[in-house]
């Protein structure tokens, strides 16, 4: 166990301990970054538009998380009660999107989004308007459809491992006591399959919150996110003291629902260990 | 060497209780067992009696809480499990699924080493002693259950192990497969001449394969004896109960006659064997007896000896005719009639009175609490 | 009649052929004989996957993540099958925190991990950012993912399997020399494979470790800004999918034939 563990304190637990101690310095290089100083919290806290743009990144995240999980549990469903001996198969023809290039299927949204895209070439040879490049491309629209896009995949793996573990007596016993389809699924299946279904949500909340990539390239100045300020901070601004509580807010801002699903369900179990 | 081939001396395996001993959860209690070379010796018990845990002990995937084991006179209590010289055929056969059968068989040779020929000289033998020749190159996935628990056998035999542990192997199997093997198994183990240590649940099974059987329950050993032994002389009510079936009756002692123990049911007297020979007359003792040593009759031509009763349920079974006979003082005998021809106690129906007669040889008073230590 | 309509396999139809789509409309736009990334379509050519080859930029940047993504890969999952191991075999005190430890790069947004790993590296340690840098990101984002796939494989195991090679004599390393370890083979290579895949695809966090060596999306990203690149951008696209499809097969393929040869229940996926 040592070795994991070395590498885990060395390269895990040192640098977030490293980005906290740094948020106390008064400047990034030199002089200033000897300093100690409370500014960066200060500037943090009375900054508005900072605070507010974290939480609507997290309102975007949330969404996405939602949409993602919504749109997957039909295809966990359907791969579970209804595909029989090709379940295998179709699950890992769902999957093999997830493990193409990220970056590339956000560019091919770009494509499909933009104007000479697909969609406003349908849309006007439809007859419909004719330069509605502006409408999907480029805002917050654009980073929700594309997120939810290279999600999906990740998401229909928890929730179908979920629904696999339910011992299928308990639909028999469902419909022996009465219970018509629909009413089934209410009072058994769903509730029984909720820890997969909050395990995927979190599990596309928690990164999305911190998305920067996809809106860079197709959110625009609408759609910006709060990653976007963070990298801004690191990779321009050079104001890394900054940049650290930034990223500290936003550590803190998603261990909440960890800590609050942890509650409910042994995150070991979910593992499966 | 005259050695025992397996000792245990004063063994318990308890589980907790470190701060408080009565807190403790008792797996084995105390228990002395001693193997001789060369026989088939079973532990038989219900489930959660120990015996598994007792066998483990020796193979050494457990260590005892107290006692101690020896094997072949050699003390055992610090030897790891790989350095022993006893070799297990477990409950699921554990065979490895990515080595061929060949490979499975001759896996314990290759770890000590032998040469390449000789290893294939002893591993075509013990196939050809299991009856698997032609199986060599199959994975055991390929292997249907009864063959898959022949490669566990040779797996385990090959090594000519000093004592072979087999963990109620024949479980997984169908009944008539098993009743096969519970034959060649015996065969086996007389051809071969390693003592082994069987664990059962089944008692048809241990009767069947035995040399002597060890019962348990809840940790101790009721009673250790052959078969024979186990099935006339039960040590206890429990044993009578476990093994076969019993017609176990409350009755008073009277006294000794004719060296033989006499009680009363209600008005009748009836013989019983004297066991011991502590019982005063006025105790209350149970007799236990086999429903086939009680023979049935019907009351009209019987006259007026025997234990008088009435009829309550018939049942067939093809071999035999199981009669469940109603006393006066409420209680009830099982009694069992073979189903022969010119049997007239064969045509007995439900309300028939009837009465039953026994030799007093054949009706056991066992003890009184129920719990109590084997005389062996 | 609604409830004849295989609504289920509708929407699973349905649902794939969204997200095949967009890499589709990728493929066949590397086939475009024009610069632009629109519509309309202006012919068939192969005049993108010939540039590709002389793109040494592009090439230079698949080599550094191969050389990132194998070395990667190899440390993720040799240190993800120790901890493995530990956490299935062993019970020792704070093996819950150690679980929660592993676990925690799963789950932490890439780009908070991207910043702490490059004030650390800057800052405490004055390390220059290279592959290096990047390699060492990527083996803790991927210890986990490399942890979990051998852990179930691990558990579908019979412990049974491994009382049966002591009991034939084997001490405890001949034990995981000649049963544990060929038995979980397949599931070490599937780790591997998908260690890889994630680290070939890393961006959001590499991108604060790069130095002057990009991996290959680095390198793509820089080159989303220039129309004239985009072409050979899909075109690579097209061939990089393929390829990474075809690893993935093989790395399933791997991992469902070492569940099939133990004779334990099948652990879902």
């Amino acid at each position: 166990m040592a070795p994991p563990s070395l590498w885990l304190v060395l390269l895990l637990v040192m640098p977030v301990v490293t980005m906290v101690l740094f948020t106390f310095r008064a400047g990034s290089f030199g002089q200033a970054a000897q300093q100690f100083t409370l500014n960066n919290y200060a500037a943090f806290l009375q900054n508005q538009p900072f605070q507010s743009l974290l939480a609507r990144s997290a309102g975007v995240a949330a969404i996405v998380a939602l949409l993602s999980v919504v749109l997957a549990y039909p295809v966990a469903y359907y791969l579970s009660f209804s595909a029989g001996s090709r379940r295998f198969t179709l699950l890992t023809l769902i999957i093999i999107p997830a493990w193409t290039s990220y970056l590339l299927r956000v560019l091919a949204w770009k494509i499909i989004l933009g104007s000479g895209g697909v969609l406003n070439t349908v849309l006007a040879s439809l007859g419909l308007a004719a330069d509605l490049g502006s409408l999907f491309l480029y805002n917050r629209t654009a980073v929700i459809i594309t997120l939810v896009y290279t999600w999906i995949p990740f998401v229909a793996l928890p929730i179908y491992a979920a629904l696999e573990r339910i011992e299928p007596s308990l639909f028999e016993a469902a419909r022996d006591l009465g219970a018509r389809p629909w009413n089934a699924f209410l009072r058994v299946t769903l509730p029984l399959s909720l820890p997969g279904v909050i395990a995927g949500f979190l599990f596309v909340f928690i990164p999305t919150v911190g998305e920067y990539v996809t809106p860079a390239l197709v959110g625009g100045p609408r759609g910006i996110m709060y990653g976007n300020l963070v990298q801004d901070q690191f990779l321009n601004a050079l104001n890394w003291p900054m940049g650290s509580v930034m990223s500290l807010a936003m550590l803190l801002g998603v261990l909440l629902p960890i800590l609050l699903f942890s509650r409910f369900v042994r995150l070991t179990e979910l593992a499966g260990l | 060497m005259n050695d025992p081939a397996v000792e245990l001396l004063g063994v318990s395996r308890w589980f907790g209780g470190e701060q408080n001993p009565d807190d403790r959860v008792v797996a084995v209690n105390s228990i002395d067992l001693t193997l001789r070379r060369g026989e088939f010796f079973t532990l038989l018990g219900p489930s959660g009696c120990g015996k598994t845990t007792t066998l483990r002990i020796v193979a050494g995937f457990e260590d005892p809480s107290e006692g101690q084991l020896m094997i072949q006179g050699k003390p055992m209590n610090d030897v790891p499990a790989n350095r022993r010289p006893v070799n297990m055929v477990f409950q699921n056969y554990a065979l490895f699924p990515h080595l061929s059968v060949v490979d499975n068989v001759g896996f314990g040779l290759a770890v000590r080493r032998v040469p390449a020929a000789e290893r294939r000289r002893l591993v075509a033998e013990a196939m050809a002693l299991v009856q698997l020749d032609g199986y060599e190159k199959r994975r055991p996935s390929q292997l249907s259950g009864g063959q898959q628990q022949r490669v566990a056998l040779a797996r385990a035999l090959v090594n000519r192990p000093a004592v072979l542990l087999l963990d109620e192997p024949l479980g997984a199997l169908d009944l008539k497969l098993r009743k096969a093997m519970q034959l060649e198994l015996k065969h086996l183990q007389e051809q071969v001449g390693i003592t082994f240590l069987y664990v059962t649940h089944d008692q048809e099974e241990a009767l069947t394969m035995s040399d002597r059987i060890a019962v348990m329950r809840g940790g101790d050993v009721l009673q250790i004896g052959t078969p024979a032994e186990i099935y006339e002389r039960p040590a206890d009510r429990f044993v009578a109960d476990f093994i076969g079936e019993s017609t176990f009756l409350e009755t008073t002692v009277e006294g000794v006659q004719d060296n033989h123990l006499v009680v009363r049911l209600g008005e009748t007297r009836m013989g019983a064997r004297v066991n011991g020979g502590r019982l005063q007359p006025g105790e209350q003792v149970t007799l236990a007896l086999r429903p086939e040593r009680i023979s049935v009759a019907s009351a009209k031509g019987a006259g007026s000896t025997g234990l008088a009763g009435s009829v309550n349920e018939v049942v067939y079974l093809g071999t035999d005719i199981r009669y469940v006979v109603g006393l006066a003082d409420g209680q009830r005998a099982t009694a069992r009639v073979q189903n022969a021809r010119g049997q007239q106690s064969t045509s007995l129906k439900v309300g028939d009175a009837v009465r039953l007669v026994w030799d007093p040889e054949d009706a056991l008073p066992l003890p009184d609490p129920p719990e109590g230590p084997s005389q062996g | 009649m609604l409830r004849r309509v295989p609504w289920g396999g509708l929407y699973f139809l349905v649902l794939t052929a969204f997200l095949y789509a967009p890499i589709l409309l990728l493929i066949v736009f590397s086939f475009n004989d024009s610069i632009l990334l629109t519509f309309p379509l202006r012919g068939f050519t192969l005049r993108w996957y010939q540039a590709l080859f002389e793109a040494d930029a592009l090439l230079g940047s698949v080599v550094n993540s191969l050389m990132v993504g194998v070395a990667s890969s190899l440390v993720a999952t040799v240190l993800g099958t120790m901890a493995a191991i530990g956490v299935v075999r062993f019970r020792f005190p704070g093996r819950d925190a150690f679980l929660a430890l592993a676990g925690v790069p799963l789950v932490i947004p890439a780009i908070v991990l991207g910043v702490a790993l490059l004030i650390l590296f800057r800052q405490l340690v004055d390390v220059q950012l290279s592959l290096w840098t990047i390699g060492l990101g990527h083996v803790v984002i991927n210890i986990p993912i490399a942890m979990l796939i051998v852990a179930s494989r691990l558990i579908g195991f019979e412990d049974n399997l491994e009382e049966a090679a002591m009991d034939l004599g084997a001490g405890f390393w001949e034990t995981q020399w000649r049963v544990t370890l060929p038995m979980s083979l397949p599931a070490l290579l599937a780790a591997f494979l998908t260690c890889f895949t994630t680290s070939f695809d890393e961006y959001a966090m590499s991108v604060f470790l790069a130095g002057t060596d990009p991996t290959l999306p680095i390198y793509l990203y820089s080159q989303l800004r220039f129309p004239r690149r985009l072409p050979h951008v899909v075109t690579l696209t097209a061939v990089l999918m393929t390829l990474s499809i075809g690893v993935l097969f093989v790395a399933e393929w791997l991992r469902r034939s070492g569940e099939r040869t133990s004779t334990a229940p099948e652990v879902t996926a």
